[in-house]
């Protein structure tokens, strides 16, 4: 199955491809960012492939010069039960990601999660929200710079008395 | 006409209003994580907590005394917790259960309160990770006391509650 998905992607898409990795059975294919869309929506609608059910989208932060943080894409296609990743890479000064919610419904919440932990910012998503932190708030704890107890007065708590 | 006589007792209306309130005590179950399970366990009828007269949980602050923070509390959810508390009426009590409430747990982290005496008043800790719902009868026991001594909710000296272990 791997052998027949990147044969598939490098005859249609060769040059959206930054890189192809196989262990121990897992496939993950690093993609450019801007064919994102592209690629997917490929993924799901091929007759063979048929990768309909998109398991997650996190981030990732590798706190590195170069492609500071990675979007990861889990996919799982009900009709081979197989899954696959897809990554893209993001830079720092440019934390912009083509949202893939217009393939995949399920993005929707996960990509927000992205967004609220990692400050990813998934162009064309419907709903851009913070999720999981109080809206207002302006640090995005997953990011390896944020100190794991916070920063104090970045969180009000309610007056005592 | 029926004779009361022998069925009369004497007692001051201060003493009177302190045994009614010890044995009505309605908690305001704030179950927000793990905890409210062994909560549950604790109204449920092997632990039974309507022996002391509290087995009315209202989910409605305004009919409750006893706020029972049972779980994790977060920043975010603080607010929350902060506004239940003032819509219920004085006097009113706070068991903090279970070691995130009381104290963060081993939520070491940026999203949650490291205590909840941050921004309530809290009488007793529960000590456990759960608390055995045993144990957390003996903090609404002490509670009872509290009242019973004519305390006031919210005062310096607090209680804990250790944990115990059943083999
Ligand atoms: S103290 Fe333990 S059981 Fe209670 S809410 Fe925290 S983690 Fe859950």
């Amino acid at each position: 199955m791997n052998q027949r998905i990147v044969e598939k992607l490098q005859s249609h898409f060769a040059d959206s491809i930054v890189s192809v990795n196989e262990f121990r059975e897992e496939l993950t294919i690093v993609i450019k960012k801007n064919d994102i869309v592209k690629v997917c929506q490929f993924l799901r609608d091929d007759d063979e492939l048929k990768f309909d059910s998109l398991r997650d989208v996190c981030g990732a932060d590798y706190y590195r010069p170069e492609g500071r943080f990675e979007v990861v894409y889990n996919l799982y296609s009900l009709k081979n039960k197989f899954r696959m990743r897809l990554k893209v890479r993001v830079e720092e000064e440019n934390v912009h990601v083509p949202s893939v919610t217009c393939v995949w419904q399920s993005a929707d919440w996960a990509e927000r999660e992205a967004y609220d932990m990692f400050g990813i910012i998934f162009d064309n998503h419907p709903d851009l929200r913070r999720i999981y932190m109080p809206e207002g708030f302006e640090y995005h704890p997953l990011r390896k710079e944020f100190p794991l107890m916070g920063i104090p007065g970045s969180l009000p708590l309610p007056r005592k008395n | 006409m029926a004779d009361f006589s022998d069925l009369l007792v004497f007692t001051k209306l201060d003493e009177l209003i302190k045994f009614a309130r010890k044995n009505s005590l309605w908690p305001m179950p704030m179950g927000i994580s793990c905890c409210a399970i062994e909560m549950m366990a604790f109204a449920g009828p092997r632990f039974d907590v309507s022996r002391f007269g509290s087995e009315a949980f209202r989910f409605s602050p305004r009919q409750s005394d006893l706020m029972i923070v049972a779980g994790t509390v977060t920043y975010k959810m603080s607010h929350v917790v902060r506004k239940i508390y003032d819509q219920m009426p004085d006097p009113k009590w706070v068991i903090a259960m279970g070691a995130c409430t009381s104290s963060g747990g081993m939520y070491r982290s940026y999203s949650v309160v490291q205590g909840i005496d941050q921004f309530i008043p809290v009488d007793v800790y529960v000590a456990g990770c759960p608390p055995r719902p045993d144990n957390l009868l003996k903090g609404l026991m002490e509670i009872q006391k509290k009242i019973a001594r004519g305390e006031k909710p919210g005062q310096k000296e607090k209680i804990y509650i250790e944990e115990t272990f059943q083999v």
